[in-house]
């Protein structure tokens, strides 16, 4: 048992830790909130060449830094912290671990780009009418023509490229017949319609009329393992995004409990409120023990029920430690002005990405507890 | 005991419906679901409807314009307002300060403001949060000192700020706690004041919360000059009427009605939304969390009823009030919860298109526009009115004497 970071990893998460302490403050991320393009630009382009953080889960073949998941882990709760909006995850996490998944020439060809910054992946996995369930696709790949609907891709407008699952056989919800693509964002019969999320990033409905696919497109047919394993792989890393979040959460209250001034004493001193932040404090910790645990196992047997353990447990924390800030804060917590409302934000949107506590105890129920 | 309705109460209940029915500004609808923000002229198209019909204040004595319902009526009319989807009546003049009006205010006072507050004429705001006093209320620091004016009548000028003043932006009037004995201990030294909003001297400044709504504001008020007689009740004695409207705002806060409605609604979403090949209400967990809150809401339901007998019969709100509040906001915060999760992943867009000119399309089923921004703004309701942590001091202190 060993849960410590090596030297290398320590040294990611300071860098980091410390560029986006010195450049990523509220305010700026407000103002890139604000220009309505749900990320910037110039931002990517730092974290590939000033900080190198691109490369961190990649082989150093490809000019990675030779780590995996657990560097994922690191970045993506540092991303946390400072509620980034970059397409980290969707790029790197889920782009990326495709691409590992599969290796060969596309690999070779696609992952110096991610780690130099101008590739960009967007995931276009989830479908109108399929809620959480990845086998639920209608989106059809025949006669090498892909058509379709994918909803809430986040981060498309900003894409060069998107990963596409589409039925190649079967019924709507079998688990056979789904293969997952990797083509163009812009190739012909790819229309998009735009919008912001409730965090400031942004998001596309994406749809797909008689779109040309060639095999070399195709990463995998009969993908949906596959498609599980990458979707276990970003659950886990949006589990460490919101170990961030509930961190700086926390200790924004904490703060603010020991500072605001009521009945002549700071709220901290009321016992009702000292439990409030001790039962937010444990849901944390545990957070981010379940998303540690979660990590190390994801390339065990147990995956898929670990992470789903974790993600419900992350979901249920995300929403305590949300609400109980704001709570705690009072009014001042509900608006726009302070850093606190939009880390509740974040976390609550976090509560239901890649499936709801319920769906991760159903899960997790499924694959364990045959009755 | 009984819980049935009378026949009279069944007749009710019908003239009501129809009334709703021939004369509710069907506009309002469309612009409900077209999710389209609420403006003053909307609040007011329904408001002067009742007005006209004698039906805007059923809780007011009937000497004041109330409409001498009892409390199983006043419930049924509830129920039908919020089953039709009616917009919500504003409540600072009519739940608010009305009240306090006709039960402390001068008769000058009486026949000034409570005809304008039942036409609409007059649109209210409230005046009591500041930045440094939230939950402890009585610590105000909102200075009001009296003077005698060039004309020889008597004034106060008052300074100060106020905040989450909830539709400030649009108001005529508010009502104000101000100190006029920073000497006295400090539930004490306390006035109430009606303040004409447009008296120079006071600045209004929005606040924007989560949601990106515009609903509560900044007050600030530099050496406003307010008449002696726009006071209500003695001077220093404003917290006996502060702590009756608050009581009188935390049962309203029940919600009952309108939560009611919304349990309809969720059912409906979750109907008609698809979860793996079957609709997300045959969903055991979905479907457990719908029954446990219709459970928890027949309990606040009857709790409000037992209350509302016990007002009729001359109590008046008291401490008990505050469960109601407790209870009815968690309640509408679960309501805001279940929405967004039903939305699955439609409740993370914002509803606002990155492109020009092309403001408000659609994405996903309608019964996800707006969740997320909603469930944001609920978040208000455990902290407004005195937040609930709040509300569980006033029970443990007043009902269980601890």
């Amino acid at each position: 048992m060993d849960f410590n970071f090596t030297e290398e990893q320590t040294m990611l998460r300071d860098s980091l830790s410390r560029y986006l302490a010195n450049t990523y403050d509220f305010d700026t991320r407000q103002k890139t909130v604000r220009e309505g393009k749900g990320w910037n630009p110039a931002v990517w382009t730092a974290f590939a060449e000033e900080l190198g953080i691109l490369c961190a889960p990649f082989s150093e073949a490809h000019g990675g830094l030779g780590g995996g998941a657990v560097e994922n882990m690191v970045v993506m709760e540092e991303l946390g912290r400072a509620i980034v909006l970059e397409p980290y995850l969707s790029t790197v996490v889920i782009g990326g671990g495709a691409l590992k998944a599969v290796g060969g020439a596309i690999a070779d060809d696609l992952i110096p780009g991610i780690i130099a910054g101008h590739v960009r992946i967007a995931f276009a996995a989830y479908e109108p009418q399929g809620r959480f369930h990845l086998n639920d696709v209608t989106t059809t790949l025949k006669g090498g023509q892909l058509n379709g609907h994918k909803a809430v891709v986040e981060h498309a407008s900003n894409a060069t490229h998107l990963l596409v699952t589409a039925r190649t056989g079967g019924a709507q919800r079998d688990t056979g017949g789904i293969a997952l693509l990797l083509i163009p964002a812009d190739a012909a019969g790819i229309t998009r319609r735009d919008y912001l999320t409730v965090h400031g990033t942004s998001a596309s409905e994406v749809y797909f009329e008689n779109v040309a696919v060639g095999d070399a497109h195709v990463l995998a047919a009969d993908a949906l393992p596959l498609v599980e394993r990458i979707v276990d792989e970003a659950t886990v890393a949006l589990c460490a995004e919101a170990c961030g979040v509930l961190k700086v959460l926390h200790a924004q209250t904490l703060d603010y409990a020991k500072q605001r001034k009521q009945f002549g004493k700071a709220i901290g001193d009321f016992q009702v409120i000292q439990h409030r932040l001790v039962d937010m404090f444990m849901e944390v910790e545990q957070a981010v023990s379940m998303t540690m645990m979660a990590t190390l196992k994801l390339d065990s047997d147990e995956r898929a029920a670990a992470v789903s353990m974790a993600k419900a447990k992350v979901g249920k924390a995300a929403k305590f430690v949300g609400q109980n800030a704001v709570q705690i804060h009072g009014g001042i917590g509900i608006t726009q002005e302070l850093a606190v409302g939009h880390y509740f934000k974040r976390a609550t949107l976090i509560e239901n990405q890649f499936g709801s506590v319920d769906f991760h105890l159903s899960r997790y129920e499924n694959l364990t507890l045959a009755a | 005991m009984d819980l049935n309705f009378s026949a009279a109460d069944v007749a009710f209940r019908e003239e009501v419906h129809a009334f709703i029915r021939d004369h509710y500004p069907a506009y309002l609808h469309d612009k409900i679901d077209e999710g389209e923000e609420m403006e003053k002229q909307d609040f007011l198209a329904w408001h002067k409807v009742l007005h006209q019909k004698g039906w805007i204040a059923p809780a007011w004595p009937v000497e004041y314009g109330g409409t001498g319902w009892t409390a199983t009526q006043r419930y049924i009319w509830s129920e039908e307002t919020a089953r039709a989807d009616c917009v919500r009546l504003m409540p600072f003049g009519l739940s608010m300060v009305g009240p306090v009006i006709y039960t402390f205010g001068t008769p000058e006072q009486k026949a000034k403001f409570l005809p304008r507050i039942l036409s609409g004429e007059d649109w209210w705001c409230q005046g009591y949060s500041e930045p440094g006093s939230g939950s402890d209320l009585a610590s105000l620091r909102t200075r009001a000192e009296r003077f005698t004016g060039d004309d020889g009548k008597e004034y106060y000028r008052v300074n100060g700020q106020k905040t989450w003043t909830t539709m400030a932006q649009h108001a005529d009037w508010g009502f104000f706690l101000v100190r006029t004995d920073p000497t006295a201990k400090m539930q004490e030294g306390i006035s109430f004041l009606l303040i004409d909003m447009k008296t120079p001297g006071i600045t209004v400044r929005p606040i924007i919360t989560l949601g990106g709504e515009h609903e509560v504001n900044e007050v600030w008020l530099e050496d406003v000059i307010v008449p002696v007689e726009n006071r209500v009740f003695h001077e220093n004695k404003g917290w006996t009427c502060a702590k009756f409207l608050l009581a009188h705002e935390r049962t309203g806060i029940a919600g009952v009605a309108a939560s009611k409605r919304n349990v309809e609604r969720i059912k409906d979403v979750a109907r008609n939304t698809a979860d793996g090949g079957e609709s997300l209400l045959a969903n055991p967990f979905f479907k457990r969390k719908v029954a446990e809150l219709e459970v928890d809401l027949a309990a606040l339901e009857y709790t409000e009823l037992r209350t509302l007998a016990g007002e009729s019969a001359g109590k008046g709100p008291g401490p008990e009030s505050s469960l109601l509040k407790i209870k009815g906001t968690e309640i509408q915060q679960r309501l805001t919860e279940l929405a967004l999760e039903a939305a699955g992943v439609y409740g993370a867009p914002y509803f606002r298109s990155m492109g020009e000119g092309d403001n408000s399309f659609a994405v996903g089923p309608d019964s996800a526009r707006r969740v997320a921004p909603v469930y944001f703004n609920m978040r208000k309701t455990s902290i407004y009115g005195g937040s609930n942590e709040i509300q569980r001091n006033i029970i443990a202190k007043m009902v269980l004497g601890l």
